[in-house]
């Protein structure tokens, strides 16, 4: 079946991907977009497609991008929970795909939180 | 108000994994020569008995007072009915719920699909636990993407977490659904009429 054909490309891509996220120690970064009918709504579908895409354009393997509801602040949605190992969990608000390429390069890469993004912070 | 189609698709599928199904299947029938085409969104979730049933089209009632299910549905009713189309939910308890929208593509009011392959993406790598089948069907040729077939060609679930995982498969279900479009090739699209 040529679709299996296809698809075993796909492997190629997670074993490469893999090989790297072995060679790195330590716990994973986790990034988390609220994708309830009022996220979905405000645009928390594209600020996922655009946080998937500067991470791939910037070669971070080390992190999982994972979704969740309605987070119950609808009023700041899209939101965007950054949590890195040993550090507070970061919440950010209002988040368009135009501020990705900012958190990703000062919080995921230099570890600075984005001030004036965050609306809260889970210790 | 939901953008289109496929946020709407996103959205209804998130009821669905509320509603703690294990299996999900998105169906989308396109009839090119009717100008019509119809979303059906089946879970086996928990299902609804026929008191919250009669209940979710309703936004007065259900955006507020059940947490099961949000806006989602009022709107893809709205926007289905808006344009000549029809909508039908069929839910019983324990057995799951099925969601189906018809609409008239020629009708001035048709929302457009937007972007099925991020809708797709989104919750593979948003709940990789589930099963997730999506079928594009158009004039009887389709598409079909099943995340166990995907799950077993990736060796683990936790995979499906990762971004160059979702890039690929996002360019991948986009080549197909272009293909498809176009009129299909042997390669991708199977003759399974129903």
């Amino acid at each position: 079946m040529p679709k299996i054909r296809n698809l075993e490309d796909l492997r190629k891509v997670k074993e490469s991907a893999k090989d790297l996220t072995a060679a790195r120690s330590g716990g994973r970064t986790h990034i988390i977009v609220g994708m309830g009918t009022c996220g979905i709504a405000a645009g928390a579908r594209e600020v996922m497609t655009a946080i998937l895409a500067e991470l791939e354009k910037r070669g971070i393997k080390d992190v999982a991008v994972e979704t969740t509801g309605c987070i119950g602040m609808c009023q700041f949605e899209p939101l965007v929970d950054v949590i890195r190992p040993g550090e507070p969990r970061i919440t950010y608000g209002n988040v368009s795909p135009e501020d990705v390429p900012r958190i990703v390069a000062e919080h995921l890469i230099n570890g600075n939180v984005v001030a004036d993004k965050v609306i809260g912070r889970t210790d | 108000m939901l953008e289109d189609l496929s946020h709407s698709i996103l959205d209804i599928a998130e009821n669905a994994v509320n509603a703690e199904a294990t299996k999900i299947v998105i169906e989308i029938a396109e009839k090119l020569d009717e100008n019509k085409i119809t979303l059906t969104v089946s879970d086996n979730g928990k299902g609804m008995d026929e008191d919250l049933l009669s209940r979710v089209s309703d936004p007065f009632v259900t955006s507020r007072k059940t947490r099961r299910v949000g806006l989602g549905i009022p709107f893809l009713r709205q926007a289905a009915e808006g344009c000549g189309g029809f909508f039908e939910i069929r839910s019983s308890p324990g057995k799951g719920t099925s969601v189906m929208a018809s609409f008239c593509t020629d009708h001035i009011d048709c929302p457009p699909m937007g972007d099925l392959a991020a809708t797709l993406i989104t919750l593979l790598l948003g709940w990789p636990d589930k099963r997730w089948i999506f079928r594009y069907k158009i004039n009887g040729r389709q598409f079909e993407l099943d995340s166990d077939e995907i799950v077993k060609v990736l060796g683990d679930r936790e995979s499906l977490h990762s971004c160059e995982v979702a890039a690929w498969l996002k360019g991948w279900i986009d080549e197909n659904l272009s293909i498809l479009r176009l009129g299909g090739s042997d390669q991708y699209a199977q003759d399974k009429k129903s």
